[in-house]
């Protein structure tokens, strides 16, 4: 049953999804404080055997597991067993929640008030939450939300809690705990932090998996973590990080529960807080550290509208169908499971196969507001008319008219689009606009991007001599990104359509043969920019030329491609829509071949990167600023580390320095260009 | 057996014993002290054999005379529910027979959402036209009649050994239903006959079916439908002497033929036991333990089948194979003993057996524990194999079997009785606090002379306080032992109103046990809801033997089919599921069933490739022609 729907249908349109209820409604009509000292009597796993947050921590000390370790570790570093063992407690206090009611009353009383004032609606699909309820008492779950905003751990136990759910417990990054007061708030309300990389050790990997592990067999609370690792800048989904799912997955591989739940829930801002924070973030401003002033200095952001949140539980996965003839089980009959094994290949591949299907689940239940789609517009068009030097800016009604034409278009490809279809066009197009102020300009009827309220700290009448070109640029960057950002949201609608779109537009024919490989060389190419389930390139291929078929912009005749008269229309939005990417990997391929100095390490190469991207648009020769996006750049090198066109050398002095592989780089933005055959490119190699 | 009874009745039955050895001893007009042969191992005279006078042959060569065609055991033994509802065990043979159980129609009714209004009986009569009609060859026949073995091409008889007790098997037989029986039965009368029926088989090539007991529960004894031979199956049941006890050696040489309680009877008449006592020891054979690696309950006493085997005799078309003496252990290369034990009937037929015999023990004491939860009940049983002071039998039952043999109590006569049964359980729920909901009861049986029994009683108690068990009496103890003689015939009452059922068995690893029952009996309940079942099924479980490294896990299984078009197929499916469970849980394909055909494919990844090869070849070098053409095991 769950394995079904995690996988995607062959006619997108014919998804059935919930309806939303408003919990903020309720919210604005009764007492906030009756309300977080309301009785609270959560249904619990049926196995549980009830146990405080204290208790768990001795046994996860007291596990086999664990003392394996330490006698592993006792061993190997000649320390003693006690002091290894103190070692692990203090890890473990470090980590561990310390959940509990109070706390979240608290926030249940003061998220209610914030909530209030920065959002119109948060909105929740109630069959999801009667799924999960179900879910939570059957077997152990696991909560796997979207990130998008520092926001989405508290939400989710603010909804968990608003309907008598049992609260999870969250894997947060250790960055939170670094905040005195909030930190300890959060370890209060569930939050348990783990060190951002602790690769060697031993120790520490284990008192960590234990720990989960030993909550998620006891049904002690939902184990909620986040897939993507952290909070995506972009707002497309980020590839999946395993470890965690890895562990989560442990207990039923070794037959220490019947079946874990998995439950994808995708949380949708139509406002994001964070918003000009992650563009400037992309841009190379760097991260501030999270730190309770900074947290009050963002009290600004409680003046302003941020629109709806949707958050969608998704069907659970479970977890036991995934794994039915793809896993066999008893391999794991001839060691004892206490003893810490290296997950097969078998298993690891099993474990990113799920998780890819997960975000994909994720995605697909990822509510879509129209400024999503006005915002892909005013992008594309803003590059039209750079290029054309035109006016800059669309007419209002021209904008609507494309939006209701684009609207169709992505409900087709099985878009979860909410368009207030109660108004007119005109009217959810210019509510949109208004509620994103600060990324668009109305003037004299044309509506166009911001760019220069950009330069935004100079004020009128000051000379804007004092801004350099550079300068300007990123501020425009800024905007650019912020809409990016948006755009982004729909990528993954348009994604495999615009994959073959930009397949046959670089194709050498339109035999269908060449487009695959063309559409194969993209696809694989782009697999670190998107969520491209590995393995299945023929299934996305053919669902993209179903789509492209169905909706009248392809027909296949003989093996032979034909785009009809009035698919052009579609196929141009598609190929803009995946042009940035294009020509954002070119240009960093041009950058390795020209412009890397030997010697360039990993840490260099985005500041490198970016100051050649910088160059480029200034003088023309770049239309795209998003490329200025480290989140691209890195991807992008990703893709070439994996292709083997760039090597990161390792040990010795030369730790992290990228060796490139001239010729291979070259060949690759040819072929990205369209300038080589598929075939005669390193395609051979991939 | 059913009727092993507390203190004072042994020394009864040892009376009774005594004087029925006598008795025999006259007829046979030689002194019966014990250090001779009881019966010459003759077996010339086929006429006047079969009714030696004073020894009571519990399967006579035509079954049919005392048991059933299409159900377990005996004819005059059934459950059935009168007319006010209550559930009767007819008969007289077991200890519940003639009795009432009040309490199994509630529990049969809330358990299985079945009603006494919805019957579905079994085909009364064996209607023998609808038995295909004997493919015989007729040389093998002229040659084999010449010889005086008795044998026959009744349709009865031939139906009788076609089938063991699968679910499936006694389904098709409810319902008059038979696929590819046997095309004749013969009757061997000892080792000799069974040389020359094999040999004559090989000259006409003919297929042979060693047929033991019938108890099988793995589709060994089904015919291959794909067979085109003449189909002969050898019934080894009129073999059951004891040809001879040496005292000395501790030792009996018995023929395979033999069943169960027979062979402890005569036996316990000389005052020894062999204490192999498998829940199907009414009927099963020696032979039959043998040929499948049996294993009995008081094993942790006396052993399994592979520790009480001295030596064997086997037929098989390459000839004899046996040792060619009796020393407790050897070092010879492989032992050959462990091609014949497990071999399912694949490579011949086993006549002769010498079994390692103990004297009776002087005092049986039965006993149980309650244990607050499954997992402390598991833990107490892991201690106890740590200290390895098991009792002669150890069971731990979950909850939902609890209940069920709860449900067989029969109904108390006294007042004092039914109130000192509410105190007990008051005293347990209320006072101690167990969950009636999640506690769990393990069955002890303690054997051996009478101050040992005491100590060691004390010894097991001790272990089970500090696991929070408390002592619950022998009553409770005898009635969980009764619950595996009597199951077999309470699956024939539930299949006479929509209930199909069947038990399964493997073993595992002492750290599997908890995560093993747990995941096979939510796999079944899972799967049972997947395909339609509409009553959530009783899937249950015990753990039936400790052992040093790992226990044996029983688990029980059934259901409702009401609304189902193919119950039969439901259940293969959902018995294929939880086999499959029990393999990923880090379980064994078979602790004591065997493999037979019902679980042939998953032979290859239990044994690996090389070891399929290994018994392969050993099949090919003595039985090249597949004489013994059962098509089990490989």
């Amino acid at each position: 049953m769950a394995s079904e729907a995690v996988y995607t249908h062959r006619d997108p349109m014919l998804k059935k999804r919930d309806d939303f209820e408003d919990i903020l409604e309720e919210r604005r009509n009764s007492s906030d404080l009756r309300y977080a000292l309301r009785c609270y009597i959560p249904v619990l796993y049926k196995e549980l055997t009830p146990c405080k947050a204290s208790e768990l921590k001795s046994m996860v000390l007291q596990s086999d597991q664990l003392r394996y370790v330490i006698n592993q570790v006792c061993k190997e570093t000649g320390m003693a067993a006690d002091e290894v063992q103190a070692e692990a407690a203090a890890i473990l206090e470090e980590m561990a929640h310390r959940l509990q009611l109070s706390t979240i009353r608290f926030f249940a009383f003061t998220l209610s008030k914030v909530f209030k004032t920065l959002f119109r609606s948060i909105c929740v699909n109630e069959e999801g939450i009667q799924r999960l309820q179900q879910a939570i008492h059957e077997h152990p779950v696991v909560l796997l939300p979207s990130h998008r905003s520092y926001m989405d751990f508290l939400l989710m136990s603010y909804i968990l809690y608003t309907y008598d759910l049992a609260l999870p417990v969250i894997a947060a990054g250790m960055d939170f705990m670094a905040m005195k007061f909030v930190g300890e708030m959060l370890r209060m309300s569930g939050a348990f932090f783990i060190r951002r990389s602790f690769g060697g050790d031993k120790l520490y990997w284990a008192v960590f998996s234990e720990y989960v592990k030993t909550m998620l067999k006891n049904g002690f609370a939902p184990v909620e973590f986040f897939l993507e690792g952290t909070r995506s800048r972009t707002c497309k989904s980020l590839t999946p990080k395993l470890g965690l799912l890895n562990i989560v997955m442990d207990p039923f591989l070794k037959g220490e529960v019947f079946d874990v739940s998995l439950v994808p829930v995708s949380i949708s801002y139509e406002r994001i807080l964070e918003e000009a924070l992650y563009a400037r973030e992309l841009l190379g401003v760097p991260k501030p550290k999270e730190s309770t002033s900074g947290l009050f200095k963002a009290r600004k952001v409680l003046s302003e509208d941020y629109g709806s949140i949707h958050v969608y539980f998704g069907q659970p996965v479970s977890v036991r169908s995934l794994a039915q003839n793809r896993v066999d089980r008893c391999q794991f009959n001839l060691i004892p499971r206490h003893i810490p094994r290296k997950p097969g290949e078998d298993i690891h591949s099993f474990v990113n196969d799920s998780a890819y299907r997960l975000v994909r689940a994720q995605e697909e239940n990822m509510v879509l507001k129209p400024w999503v789609l006005l915002a892909s517009l005013l992008l594309q068009n803003h590059h039209q008319m750079q290029v054309a030097e035109q006016k800059q800016g669309m007419a209002l009604d021209e904008l609507t008219e494309q939006a209701v034409w684009l609207r169709d278009l992505s409900r087709q490809y099985g878009a979860f689009l909410h368009w207030p279809d109660h108004v007119s066009p005109s009217e959810a197009v210019s509510s949109s606009l208004s509620l994103h102020r600060g990324l668009v300009r109305i003037s004299e009827g044309r509506v166009q991007l911001a760019l220069e309220q950009a330069g935004g700290q100079t004020r009128p009448g000051e000379p804007c001599s004092a801004v350099t070109p550079e300068e300007e640029l990123l501020n425009q960057a800024v905007i650019i990104l912020s809409c990016a950002s948006y755009r982004n949201q729909a990528l993954h609608i348009f994604l495999r359509p615009a994959l073959l779109a930009s397949a046959i537009h670089t194709a050498s024919s339109s035999n269908k043969q060449e487009v695959y490989n063309s559409f194969s060389f993209l696809r694989n190419m782009f697999s670190n920019e998107f969520i491209l389930c590995p393995g299945a390139t023929v299934q996305d291929f053919e669902e993209a030329c179903y789509l492209l078929v169905k909706t009248g912009v392809l027909q296949i005749n003989q093996q032979e491609f034909v785009v009809t008269e009035r698919g052009h229309r579609t196929l141009g939005f598609l190929t803009r829509m995946l042009d940035p990417f294009l020509q954002g990997y070119q240009v960093v391929c041009r950058f390795l071949c020209e412009d890397a100095t030997e010697g360039l390490t990993e840490k260099q190469f985005v500041p490198a990167v970016r100051k050649f991207i910088i160059r480029h648009i200034l003088t023309g020769r770049l239309r795209y600023t998003e490329v200025l996006s480290s989140d691209l750049q890195k991807n992008s090198l990703a893709a070439l580390l994996r292709l083997g066109a760039v090597q990161k050398l390792k040990g010795g002095e030369e730790q992290g320095t990228l060796k490139v592989n001239k010729v291979m780089v070259n060949s690759l933005e040819d072929t990205l260009g369209g300038k080589l055959p598929t075939q005669k490119a390193v395609v051979a190699r991939l | 057996m059913a009727s092993n009874s507390s203190g004072g009745g042994s020394s009864d039955r040892q009376r009774i014993a005594r004087q029925r050895l006598s008795r025999i001893a006259g007829h046979l007009q030689r002194p019966a002290d014990g250090s001779s042969a009881i019966v010459a191992a003759e077996c010339k005279a086929h006429g006047s054999q079969a009714d030696v006078p004073g020894e009571e042959k519990t399967v006579p060569r035509r079954r049919q005379e005392i048991m059933k065609w299409n159900g377990w055991g005996y004819s005059d033994s059934r459950f059935f529910f009168n007319k006010k509802g209550q559930a009767e065990f007819t008969g007289r043979r077991y200890r519940l027979s003639g009795l009432i159980i009040p309490g199994l129609k509630d529990w049969f009714e809330s358990t299985f959402g079945a009603s006494l209004q919805h019957k579905t009986p079994a085909t009364p009569i064996l209607n023998s036209s609808a038995v295909q009609p004997p493919t015989l060859n007729e040389a093998f026949v002229e040659e084999l009649k010449s010889t005086g073995i008795p044998l026959s091409h009744d349709a009865e008889d031939r139906v009788f050994r076609a089938h063991g007790h699968c679910l499936h098997e006694i389904f098709a037989l409810r319902e008059g239903k038979f696929g590819r029986v046997p095309d004749m039965v013969v009757w061997p009368n000892c080792h000799n006959d069974v040389v020359k029926i094999v040999e004559l088989a090989c000259k006409h090539n003919v297929c042979l079916i060693p047929y033991g007991g019938g108890t099988s529960v793995s589709s060994a004894l089904e015919c291959p439908p794909e067979e085109t031979r003449s189909i002969v199956s050898l019934d080894t049941s009129q073999m059951n002497r004891i040809l001879w006890i040496d005292e000395k050696n501790l030792t009996a040489h018995v023929e395979a033929g033999i069943v169960g309680q027979d062979l402890e009877r005569l036996l316990n008449e000389s005052g020894y036991c062999t204490g192999h006592e498998p829940d199907s020891m009414e009927f099963s054979s020696l032979g039959g333990w043998v040929a499948t690696r049996a294993s009995g309950m008081k094993k942790n006493v006396y052993g399994n089948i592979e520790d009480l085997v001295v030596h064997v005799k086997m037929v098989t078309p390459q000839g004899v194979i046996e040792k060619s003496c009796q020393g407790p252990r050897m070092s010879t290369g492989p032992d050959v003993h462990h091609f014949i034990m497990g071999s399912e009937g694949t490579l011949g037929v086993v006549t002769e057996v010498t079994m390692k015999i103990r004297p009776m023990p002087e005092y049986q004491k039965y006993g149980s524990v309650v244990f607050p939860n499954f997992e402390q009940g598991v833990a107490c049983l892991r201690e106890v194999a740590r200290q390895r002071c098991a009792p002669a039998s150890i069971r731990l039952m979950d909850n939902e079997q609890f209940k069920f043999g709860h449900a067989l109590k029969p109904q108390v006569s006294s007042i004092f009785t039914s109130f000192l049964d509410g105190l007990k359980k008051f005293y347990i729920t209320k006072f101690k606090g167990f969950d009636p909901n999640r506690l769990c009861v393990a069955t002890l049986l303690f054997e051996g002379d009478r101050e040992k029994v005491l100590q060691h009683e004390k010894q097991v108690y001790d272990i089970a306080a500090k696991f929070g068990g408390l002592a619950a009496g022998e009553d409770n103890g005898q009635r969980g032992y009764m619950l595996t003689f009597v199951i077999a015939y309470l699956r024939d009452l539930g299949m006479d109103y929509y209930v199909i059922g069947e038990s399964f068995e493997t073993s595992v690893p002492w750290d599997r046990v908890l995560d093993i029952c747990r995941n096979v009996k939510a796999r079944i309940i899972r799967e049972c809801k997947d395909k339609g079942v509409q009553f959530s099924p009783l899937s249950t479980c015990r753990v039936t033997q400790t052992y040093d490294a790992g226990a044996c896990v029983y688990f029980y299984f059934a259901f409702n089919y009401r609304g189902l078009s193919d119950p039969v197929h439901v259940y293969e499916q959902v018995e294929h599921a939880a086999r499959e469970e029990i393999l990923a849980n880090g379980g064994s394909l078979s602790h004591h069933h065997g493999v037979g055909k019902l679980r042939k494919e998953w032979m290859r990844d239990t044994v690996s490739k090389v070891g399929m090869g290994m018994l392969k070849s050993v099949k090919d070098y003595v039985d090249p022609n597949n004489i013994f053409g059962n098509r089990n095991l490989l």
